[in-house]
C-alpha cells in the first residue's frame, strides 16, 4: 500500500533556508544541507525546496546548492523557483533534483507546462498553486507571492487553473493555501476536500500545519496524499518519528524507519 | 570493479552516480560500446517515456549492443522497462530481454496516476538481489507503468493490485523504484547488486 508523504518544506533565499508568516517576514532557520540532512535522518519521506524570491527577482534558481543537496540526500526531492523554460528545468533536473515545481512561470505561459510534461515526462511535473479565499467566497490564485511588494491576485479560479494544469501534463499538484498559511491552525480541509475532488494526479496539502491531528485530518478527511510543512518542523514542535508513529496509530499508512 | 551508467539522457543519472559514490564507487558515464562492454557491472538509469528512451538507444547504436551483455545489467524505473519486451506507452518495442509486458495502470477511485510515493517491497522469490530486505522496508515510486506479476518477479508492491517492483532475468535486472532515492533500503540493494 502506498504511503500517505510528510514533506518538509524548506524556503531558500540567498542559499540560507528562511520562513514568514503568511509567506511575510521571513526569518533565517538555517544552511540548507544540514536542514535536508537532518529531515532524511528523521524520516521525512521527500523534501521540497522552494528559492521564494527567483520568480519575483526574474531569475531562475541557483544551480549550486542542488547539486550539494543531490550529493548526500537519498530521498527524492523536488525544486521550484522560477523555472520559466524547459532548458532551466533540464539544468535543475540534471543537478541532481527528481521533481520541478512551477507556479508564477506556468500561469504567465501555461503552455510551459505542456512542453515540461513532454521533455520529461509528467512524474518530473509539478504544479504548486497559491490559493486564497476572495470576499465573494471563490477561491482565486495568487502569483509571485514570494515578495508581498509584487503579489498578484488574478482573477483565475483555483479549481479551473487546476484542472487546466492536469490536462496540461502536470504530474502532481501542491495546493498552499495562504490563508491557514503560517498560522498553525490546520490545513484548509474545505479547500483541500474540493480541490481532491477534481485531482486524478497526487495532491499535497501545504499551509497550515501545527499539530499532528492536522496531518492525520488532511489525509483522513482530504485524503491527499502528501501533507507539506514547514515552521513546525523547522522549529522542532512537530518531530518526524512522533508524527509518523502517531498517524499509523491513527490508521494512516505512513512509512516508519528502524 | 568497473561499473557503466549508459547515458540514454535520463535525467536522474546524476542521482544514480552520486548514490554509487555514497557506496564508494565511482562510475563511469558513457554512451561508448566498448567501455559498456567492458564493464563489471552495467546500470541503465531512465526517466521518461519508453518511445523517446528506445529512440535514443537506437541513435546512439547501443540496441544491439545492450541485448549482447553477459555481466549484471540493472535497469532502473523506465531503464527496467526498456529492458522487457513491450511497452503500452506509444506502441513500443523495448530491449525484450526480459520477457515481460509493461502495461498502463488503471486509475481508479482512489487510485492516482502517477503511482508516487514510498511503497512496501514483498518478496516473492529470494535472489541474492534482495539480500537483507526487511518486511517493513519501502522505495519510492514514481511511474505510470508498470510489469504485472509473472515468472520474471522477484519483489512486488501492491496499487491497486500485486505488480513487479524488481525483476530479473538471466544476468538482466530491473527496479521500478528509484534505489537512488529511497534511502538506506535504496543503498542496499544497489550495494547487493554491485556484489552479484
Amino acid at each position: 500500500m502506498l504511503s500517505r508523504r510528510v514533506i518538509p518544506c524548506l524556503d531558500v533565499r540567498d542559499g540560507r533556508v528562511v520562513k514568514g508568516v503568511r509567506f511575510r517576514d521571513h526569518v533565517v532557520m538555517g544552511e540548507i544541507v544540514d536542514l535536508a540532512l537532518r529531515y532524511r535522518d528523521e524520516g521525512a519521506d521527500e523534501l521540497v525546496f522552494y528559492d521564494i524570491t527567483a520568480s519575483p527577482e526574474g531569475r531562475s534558481v541557483d544551480r549550486g546548492w542542488v547539486e550539494k543537496v543531490a550529493r548526500v540526500i537519498d530521498i527524492p526531492f523536488c525544486v521550484a523557483g522560477g523555472i520559466r523554460s524547459v532548458d532551466e528545468a533540464r539544468a535543475v533536473l540534471h543537478a541532481g533534483a527528481d521533481k520541478i515545481s512551477v507556479n508564477s512561470p506556468a500561469l504567465e505561459r501555461p503552455a510551459l507546462i505542456d512542453e515540461l510534461a513532454a521533455a520529461f515526462g509528467v512524474q518530473c511535473v509539478v504544479v504548486g498553486i497559491d490559493s486564497l479565499r476572495d470576499t465573494d467566497g471563490e477561491w482565486r490564485v495568487r502569483q509571485y507571492t514570494g515578495d508581498p511588494a509584487k503579489t498578484q491576485a488574478l482573477s483565475r479560479r483555483t479549481l479551473d487553473w487546476m484542472v487546466e494544469a492536469q490536462q496540461r501534463g502536470a504530474g502532481e499538484i501542491v495546493l498552499n493555501c495562504m490563508g491557514s498559511d503560517g498560522v498553525r491552525r490546520g490545513y484548509d480541509l474545505e479547500q483541500l476536500s474540493a480541490a481532491r475532488a477534481i485531482c486524478r494526479v497526487p495532491l499535497v496539502a501545504s499551509g497550515g500545519a501545527g499539530a499532528p491531528e492536522h496531518f492525520r485530518d488532511a489525509f483522513v478527511e482530504a485524503d491527499v496524499d502528501g501533507a507539506l510543512a514547514a515552521s513546525v518542523f523547522h522549529s522542532g514542535a512537530i518531530a518526524i518519528p512522533a508524527l509518523k508513529e502517531y498517524l499509523q496509530a491513527q490508521g494512516v499508512a505512513v512509512r516508519r524507519i528502524p | 570493479m568497473s561499473v557503466v551508467l549508459v547515458d540514454a539522457g535520463g535525467t536522474n543519472i546524476g542521482s544514480v552516480r552520486y548514490a554509487l559514490q555514497r557506496l564508494g564507487v565511482d562510475a563511469a558515464l558513457t554512451a561508448d560500446a566498448a567501455t559498456i562492454r567492458a564493464a563489471d557491472k552495467v546500470i541503465l538509469p531512465g526517466v521518461g517515456a519508453a518511445g523517446p528512451g528506445m529512440a535514443r538507444l537506437h541513435e546512439l547504436g547501443l540496441v544491439e549492443l545492450l541485448r549482447s551483455l553477459q555481466q549484471p545489467v540493472l535497469g532502473v524505473c523506465l531503464g527496467m522497462q526498456l529492458l522487457c519486451a513491450h511497452s503500452e506507452e506509444g506502441g513500443t518495442e523495448c530491449l525484450g530481454l526480459i520477457p515481460a509486458p509493461v502495461r498502463r495502470f488503471t486509475e481508479a477511485p482512489g487510485l492516482r496516476v502517477p503511482h508516487m510515493g514510498w511503497n512496501r517491497l514483498s518478496v516473492r522469490r529470494p535472489h541474492p538481489l534482495l539480500a537483507g530486505l526487511g518486511d517493513d522496508d519501502q522505495a519510492y515510486f514514481v511511474h505510470s507503468y508498470a510489469v504485472p506479476v509473472g515468472d520474471w518477479t522477484l519483489a512486488t508492491a501492491d496499487y491497486g493490485g500485486a505488480f513487479s517492483a524488481v525483476i530479473a532475468h538471466g544476468n538482466f535486472h530491473g527496479m521500478q523504484f528509484h534505489p537512488e532515492r529511497s534511502a538506506a533500503v535504496g543503498a542496499r540493494l544497489l550495494k547487493n547488486f554491485l556484489e552479484l
